[in-house]
């Protein structure tokens, strides 16, 4: 691996887990579309505060790209608070609104400097190493790498220092206010580091696919645990993996990391989606076959104990019938039986099928005799 | 004006015109069901997921013709939609990140087609950009023909299922107990949607088409309480949008269409947030005010009302303090025997105030009206 290479991995790696660690409350909040309004919204701050500057690499890009992103947020509640519009349409009414002021200001008068809309859409991980941070003639590395490690580890510092409010603010709102914790500072805390962050990701895979790194890994971490904490390092590895996954995926095909990078962490979500054990897509139609054979079983039982004794036992109770009897095709019952069976509820005697003591004592137990 | 009669004589002005009025005509319709279901923001996801359909039309046909693109973009779109009611409906994972994930997966496996396609990692910008903003400027007949046509047909749609989309937007459980296959109407209104997304997408672009379905539907919303009326101003309002959207852009330099577009509908529904009757949000402050000022003022009535009730004499003067620590909110006392002596409720004279007979008169009834049974007004106000 050359260097670069290695340089671009890392702050792909520092950028996905960055946006994995907000990302993990706005999925639990159920903001994960603002992200999408905060990251494309960020372009007016970063227009406004590059006219005030004239300079691409100035922090202050960042700060204008995080007040817009806060004020995204805040006029999406006062729209929503009106009662007029419900909160999708607000988020869909705001943020078209505020990046079409930045695309009208960009295309009329940045026209003529670096100024990029599709760069900031998309974003180019592959030149991230070639603009250098270089003091007194030492090269200390990509200037991005910097940027997004100061983030990352604002983000890190924010959640371990308010882990219990953000905790209590995402879970139970009403008992944070009543304890004195103000859920409102709590959220617009988040949404300033969301936009930081989204601000600080566009240059390394831009603000589309910000998204993708924000919700994608901390939904697949979802499925996977019911562990905040957990929760936050899951997403914060999955996120990394889709990096480092996204990174050889693109160089094999040649093709665009950002976007590959959101691909892995579409195919990684997708592969929890349908393997996570307990509420995968698998775990869950094996456990409904479970489920249904078990019913299936219990209603065998019933079905026996409720002629037992009586005259039409014999003809209700027999191995060959009794599919009729219950309206199951001949394949399930003979596989409910078996199992019944094997369970020890049931035995067969010649034609007929008994039920054991056992067996009548669950069917007893079902009908609440 | 000049641009209008452009507007008529000039051949790619009224080309963008007429393209962005359907592309707003078509959205607005489609788009007010979408924002009644609470799902204004699927129009976001079906846009980008439309992406990779794009590109793999190209690469199957090798056809850059625009029926292609929108059919594989269509294509594309549903899937993403199909996608998201997958992951809402059989995981916990919610509808907000469900949305999400498709909407930046999608266009990300979009983005690796086309670059891998184009085979160097720098190839982002070609061909991209108009599917990012837009491309109005390059409509040509041909394609507004073919816009106008396929929104016809949806529209078409709309008109012949009019009762079931109805149902699905504000009771979906009666409308299956009445026997409708709910299910399978809101698949063919959500396919309805993708068709118009898709139409814009070349006009107006990505980012930008989501509020094509959301601002024309959300201000119709605010004029009104039926359907059918909410639909035809949202047409309405999108269409304007996206003719004032072309007219100001072709006038100004440097100007894009998309975003005008945009901006025109924000101002439509900023106008009808604020100045609509009943629901607008200036009339509502206004009444709030004015219901306000009546409630303090016939407080103020009252309370001189009492305080006669402890002389039975029309002459005898009562200090304002007096009236002012009586109130619940001192402030506006003044202003409230300002207003009662300007109605001729009040009068002023010996350095206080009293009732004017016809004061005496309008507080009687208005004592009556609320306490019939006789219940003293303020007991003990000595």
């Amino acid at each position: 691996m050359s260097q670069p290479q290695l340089e671009i991995q890392l702050i792909a790696v520092i950028t996905a887990v960055a946006c994995a660690l907000p990302g993990v409350f706005l999925v639990l909040r159920r903001l994960a579309l603002l992200s999408d309004a905060i990251s494309h919204s960020i372009l007016l701050g970063i227009v406004l505060a590059f006219f005030v500057t004239r300079d691409i690499a100035s922090p202050a890009l960042v700060l204008g790209a995080a007040v817009v992103g806060v004020v995204t947020v805040a006029l999406v509640e006062l729209l929503n608070r009106s009662g007029r519009v419900r909160e999708d349409a607000a988020i869909g009414l705001v943020f078209p609104f505020l990046f079409s002021v930045a695309v009208i200001l960009i295309s009329r008068y940045a026209g003529t400097v670096h100024l990029d809309v599709d760069a900031v859409l998309l974003g180019e991980l592959a030149f991230a190493p070639l603009d250098r941070v270089i003091l007194a003639g030492w090269d200390l590395g990509p200037r991005v790498a910097y940027l997004m490690g100061a983030i990352f580890v604002v983000n890190v510092a924010f959640i371990l220092l308010f882990y219990k409010e953000l905790k209590l603010a995402t879970f139970d709102a009403a008992l944070a206010a009543a304890l004195g914790f103000s859920p409102v500072l709590i959220h617009y805390l988040l949404m300033s580091l969301v936009s930081v962050t989204a601000v600080g990701a566009f240059d390394a895979v831009g603000s589309i696919l910000v998204v993708a790194l924000m919700i994608a890994p901390p939904s697949a971490a979802y499925l996977l645990t019911d562990n905040l904490g957990r929760m936050v390092l899951l997403a914060a590895m999955l996120g990394a993996l889709s990096a480092i996954g996204g990174y050889w995926t693109a160089h094999f095909l040649d093709a665009s990391i950002a976007g590959s990078m959101a691909s892995a962490a579409g195919a990684i979500f997708a592969l929890v989606f349908v393997f996570a054990p307990g509420r995968g897509l698998l775990a869950a139609a094996r456990r409904r076959s479970t489920q249904k054979l078990e019913f299936a079983q219990t209603m065998l039982a019933v079905h026996l104990l409720n002629h037992e004794g009586r005259p039409e036992q014999p003809e209700e109770s027999r191995v060959d019938g009794l599919h009729r009897h219950l309206r199951w095709d001949q394949g399930f019952l003979s596989q409910v039986v078996r199992s019944a069976a094997r369970r020890g509820l049931v035995v067969e005697q010649g034609q007929e099928l008994v039920l054991t003591d056992d067996g009548r004592a669950a069917a007893r137990r079902t009908l609440v005799l | 004006m000049d641009v209008f009669s452009d507007l008529f004589t000039d051949y790619t002005l009224r080309t963008v015109a007429l393209g962005s009025a359907v592309i707003g005509v078509v959205s607005g319709v489609l788009g007010s069901f979408a924002v009644l279901r609470r799902q204004s923001l699927l129009g976001d996801a079906i846009s980008h997921a439309a992406l990779p359909g794009i590109v793999v039309a190209y690469l199957v046909t090798g056809s850059k013709a625009s029926l292609v693109l929108v059919l594989g973009a269509a294509v594309a779109g549903w899937i993403g939609t199909l996608v998201v009611m997958t992951i809402v409906r059989s995981s916990r994972v919610k509808s907000d990140s469900a949305l999400g994930i498709v909407l930046s997966v999608f266009f990300g496996v979009g983005l690796v087609l086309l670059t891998f396609l184009q085979r160097r990692p720098d190839a982002n910008q070609a061909g991209l950009d108009k599917f990012l903003f837009g491309q109005a400027a390059g409509l040509v007949q041909s394609e507004v023909l073919t816009m106008a046509a396929l929104g016809g047909i949806a529209l078409a749609f709309v008109i012949l299922l009019w009762k079931e989309f109805k149902l699905l937007s504000f009771d979906r459980g009666f409308g299956e107990s009445l026997g409708f296959r709910m299910s399978v109407v809101d698949v063919v209104l959500t396919t309805l949607l993708v068709v118009a997304i898709v139409l814009g997408l070349q006009t107006v672009g990505v980012v930008l088409m989501s509020a094509m379905v959301v601002a024309p539907a959300a201000a119709a919303r605010q004029w009104t309480d039926r359907l059918v009326v909410m639909v035809a101003l949202a047409a309405l309002f999108g269409a304007v949008s996206g003719v004032g959207g072309a007219v100001i852009s072709s006038s100004t330099a440097r100007i894009p269409t998309g975003p005008t577009i945009v901006l025109c509908a924000s101002a439509i529904v900023m106008v009808s947030l604020l100045f609509a009757p009943n629901r607008g949000l200036l009339w509502n402050r206004l009444r709030g005010a004015r219901s306000r000022r009546r409630l303090r003022t016939e407080a103020v009535l009252a309370d001189l009302y009492a305080l006669w009730g402890q002389h039975e004499d029309l002459d005898h003067a009562h200090p304002a303090a007096v009236l002012e620590t009586m109130a619940l909110n001192r402030g506006g006392v003044a202003g409230a025997l300002d207003e009662l002596a300007s109605r001729g409720l009040a009068r002023s004279a010996d350095g206080g105030w009293m009732l004017t007979s016809e004061g005496l008169r309008v507080a009687r009834k208005l004592h009556g009206e609320r306490f019939e049974s006789g219940i003293p007004l303020q007991e003990g106000a000595t």
